[in-house]
């Protein structure tokens, strides 16, 4: 419960008014702003769809259970970062250290599977600018969030395994982690608007 | 909360002194040195465009269109980084009481991406510049040079320029607002923040919810002219005797992105300068600033309203007469918080005491401008009439008079006003006042006229109009335009002068030469590097109590304990009116 004068206070300088610090809030505003990329990027997918009455429907329930496993490994990974944030907030290093390391092999399995798929669409004629389904700019768009989501992913492993070896070392702190695992949950989420969008929209029907 | 600069010593280097600084200060005047360069050349591609169009005609009209696109281009820039980014990275930490930027390092990388965003837009004037405009419109912008000149490689420098502008600004977006909400001084709540404060926050939260939609944007034009996707390409275009292997992309798609980013865009300059304005007016008023928290609420409406009147640049593209509707009606809302700036100025300025100093010429210059200006929108937002006025000349002076020139006079206003703290130099106030009038008259008399060719029909970004028998009463408008626009870009020579020479040679300025509020002046000069020696100070009340009943000063500053006429406690307005 916040009363009047004590929200006053938190307002009135001096202090932080979140009562967080600046690398969080500043992680925090950072993810604001690229899930505005994002969004612009689903747009620009809808408004192109819309567009087209033909838009391919290519995935077979192979394809589906792939992103599914995907899927799984990207929410797995998720979950052993909120247990690594809560063990380093315990002083646990050594755990939240092992949790990460989890993480970095969740998020590595995501980004494996994920390219023998990339794989293997190319290897069927799939390309930035055709494809064997129908409307080129289906792969286009394909490509196109789903490569810029890959490219959130490494960076955030690069992040984590340097996070982790610092909290190895007593370099980083709790709140490293955490801010760490606020943009792997945020990658995470961006993925969970990638799987129905663009995988289960796009599932062969008959 | 002082434990962001605590971090770093003040370098002894010169490179970690002055070049590669993670000090705000320094950063702010390598904005703002950076950006006066580019708008030389802005300027430069004017007396060049100008000389063309009025006296004798001497481009292509290729070239007249590569000029005009990398004139646009840069002063886009130069509009958009110097209110916030220079004057807000030098003064918003020392007007709310901080040693520093929420992230020195972060801001450091700011200002070398801008940079790289400068440099790699006038490479692009070197290899050929795009026809494009400054909007960059597809599908010729998207499918390479086959479309045109400079729209091979020079385009795409352009884009990589704009990319990396976007970097820079979110980057610039995240720490303003960091460093806004958690470095503010003991006492200095938001409401007792300088105006110009909030409007560099508010340029902030505009910049970091529209700048990735840019950015968004600039991948997939970029993935068109590399990767032959066809987002903006639609099928079956037929260029240069070949039909292009695009298909099925819509240009309409860029226009919708574009100016989802574009017209918020034009809040994020033209915002934190009313507010500097706003500032700097009551102090040469010697008045507190009316109605301060309604100033407040009209940025939240700035910024909401920005977000959704996009459309009304689209007039023109077919869209459902029912959206051009919605957009129309939903842009003459943004007159209300303009109104309400507008009277908050004139409130503030009724029955003052006003001193004419330079600053205060060009808070005044800006007010006449936005008002004249924003009058010229109320015709723009309207579909119907902006269906004729869109393509015309109306639209290049409206946007030149409202965004372009009263920017540029807020930019005026801060430089003179600031100039003491941040060089510990006075400019010249004669000098400064000559270039303040040649500056205001050359405007109306060119961008009036401009209003007046658009209402004749002369369409906008023709490079000749000899063979159009309805344009030759345009001719002499044309002449009288150039000779204006000839006087008014020497007469800046008047300002880099000034500039320069009282760099070196201006006399020496006090610690508080304006009589001003706020936390900067209390600051010696030079200000020291770590910004407060001792301890920050504690702030007792608004940056705005002026005109103080009796005693020796008429002012007090935000430091001085005591009950002041608070945007916290009092109502913000003056308790004896003094008409």
């Amino acid at each position: 419960m916040t009363s009047e004068p004590a929200l006053a206070a938190d307002w009135s300088g001096g202090k932080s008014p979140y009562a967080v610090s600046h690398l969080k809030l500043g992680m925090w505003l950072f993810i604001v702003g690229d899930a505005f990329t994002f969004a612009a990027l689903f747009v620009g997918y809808g408004y192109l769809r819309l567009g087209h009455p033909e838009w391919p429907r290519p995935f077979d329930t192979g394809s589906i259970l792939q992103a599914s496993l995907m899927t799984f490994f990207l929410l797995s990974s998720s979950a052993t970062m909120a247990v690594a944030v809560a063990k380093a907030r315990k002083g646990d290093a050594s755990a939240a250290v092992q949790h990460m390391v989890l993480t970095v092999i969740g998020g590595l399995l995501f980004l494996i599977v994920h390219a023998l798929e990339w794989r293997h669409l190319i290897q069927q004629g799939a390309s930035l600018f055709s494809n064997p389904w129908g409307v080129p700019l289906f792969t286009g768009c394909f490509f196109t969030i789903t490569g810029m989501h890959m490219a959130h992913v490494a960076s955030g492993l690069v992040v984590l395994l340097v996070i982790a070896t610092k909290l190895k070392h007593q370099h980083a702190t709790a709140d490293h982690v955490e801010v760490a695992g606020l943009y792997w949950h945020f990658v995470d989420l961006v993925w969970m608007f990638i799987f129905p969008l663009i995988y289960l929209l796009s599932m062969r029907t008959r | 909360m002082s434990e962001t600069h605590a971090e770093h010593e003040a370098p002894r280097s010169f490179i970690r002194r002055y070049i590669f600084s993670m000090d705000h200060k320094v950063i702010g005047i390598q904005y703002l040195l950076a950006m006066l360069l580019l708008a030389v050349v802005g300027l430069a591609l004017t007396v060049v465009m100008r000389w063309h169009l009025g006296i004798r005609t001497v481009l292509r009209p290729e070239t007249y269109l590569s000029l005009m696109t990398m004139h646009a281009s840069l002063m886009f820039v130069v509009v958009t980084v110097t209110p916030t980014s220079a004057f807000g990275n030098y003064f918003l930490p020392l007007q709310v009481g901080a040693r520093d930027m929420a992230f020195p390092f972060l801001n450091m990388l700011s200002f070398w991406v801008a940079l790289a965003a400068g440099l790699v837009l006038l490479s692009s004037l070197i290899v050929g510049a795009p026809i494009s405009g400054w909007t960059a419109y597809p599908p010729l912008s998207a499918v390479g040079g086959v479309a045109g000149p400079g729209l091979g490689l020079g385009q795409t420098l352009w884009l990589v320029a704009v990319a990396l502008l976007c970097v820079s600004s979110m980057m610039g977006a995240l720490n303003f607002i960091a460093t806004t909400l958690n470095l503010r001084t003991r006492g200095m709540s938001m409401m007792r923040l300088p105006v110009s404060v909030w409007g560099w926050l508010t340029a902030a939260v505009t910049g970091l919810l529209v700048f990735p939609v840019l950015s968004a944007g600039g991948i997939m034009l970029l993935l068109d002219r590399l990767g032959k996707t066809s987002f903006f390409v639609p099928s079956g275009l037929y260029l240069g005797g070949e039909v292009l292997p695009h298909q099925g992309g819509s240009p309409l798609l860029w226009q919708h992105l574009f100016w989802f980013f574009g017209h918020p865009e034009v809040y994020i300059v033209i915002v934190p300068s009313m507010c500097m304005v706003t500032h700097i007016m009551a102090n040469f008023a010697r008045r507190p600033i009316f109605g301060y928290r309604y100033l407040v609420l009209s940025l939240f409406g700035f910024v909401t309203l920005g977000g959704v009147v996009w459309g009304h640049h689209m007039f023109v593209s077919g869209m459902s007469p029912y959206s051009g509707l919605a957009f129309s009606i939903l842009t003459l809302f943004v007159s209300i918080p303009a109104a309400i700036f507008a009277i908050s100025w004139l409130m503030t300025l009724w029955g003052a005491r006003i001193q004419f100093r330079p600053p205060m010429l060009y808070c005044l210059g800006f007010v006449s401008l936005f008002i004249s200006g924003g009058v010229g929108g109320l015709f723009n937002a309207q579909s119907s009439l902006d269906i004729y006025l869109h393509d015309t000349y109306w639209v290049v002076g409206h946007l030149h008079l409202l965004f372009a020139m009263a920017a540029i006079f807020s930019v005026f206003a801060a430089i003179h006003f600031w100039f003491p703290k941040m060089f510990g130099r006075m400019m010249n106030d004669t000098l400064g006042t000559i270039h303040f009038w040649f500056t205001l008259v050359g405007a109306y008399i060119i961008f009036l006229t401009m209003h007046y060719m658009g209402f004749l029909g002369h369409p906008r970004r023709y490079a000749e109009i000899s063979q159009f028998d309805f344009l030759k009463p345009a001719a002499s408008a044309h002449t009288l335009i150039s000779v204006v626009a000839l006087i008014t870009a020497g007469a800046q020579i008047l300002f880099l002068f000034n500039f320069f020479w009282s760099l070196f040679a201006g006399r020496k300025a006090a610690t508080n030469p304006w009589n001003s509020t706020s936390l900067e002046w209390t600051l010696p000069n030079p200000v020291p590097f770590s910004n407060f020696e001792r301890d920050i100070p504690v702030v007792h009340r608004w940056a705005y109590d002026f005109e103080l009943p009796g005693g020796a000063q008429d002012y007090e500053m935000q430091t001085a304990p005591g009950p002041s006429m608070d945007g916290q406690t009092g109502k913000g307005v003056p308790t004896e009116k003094s008409t």
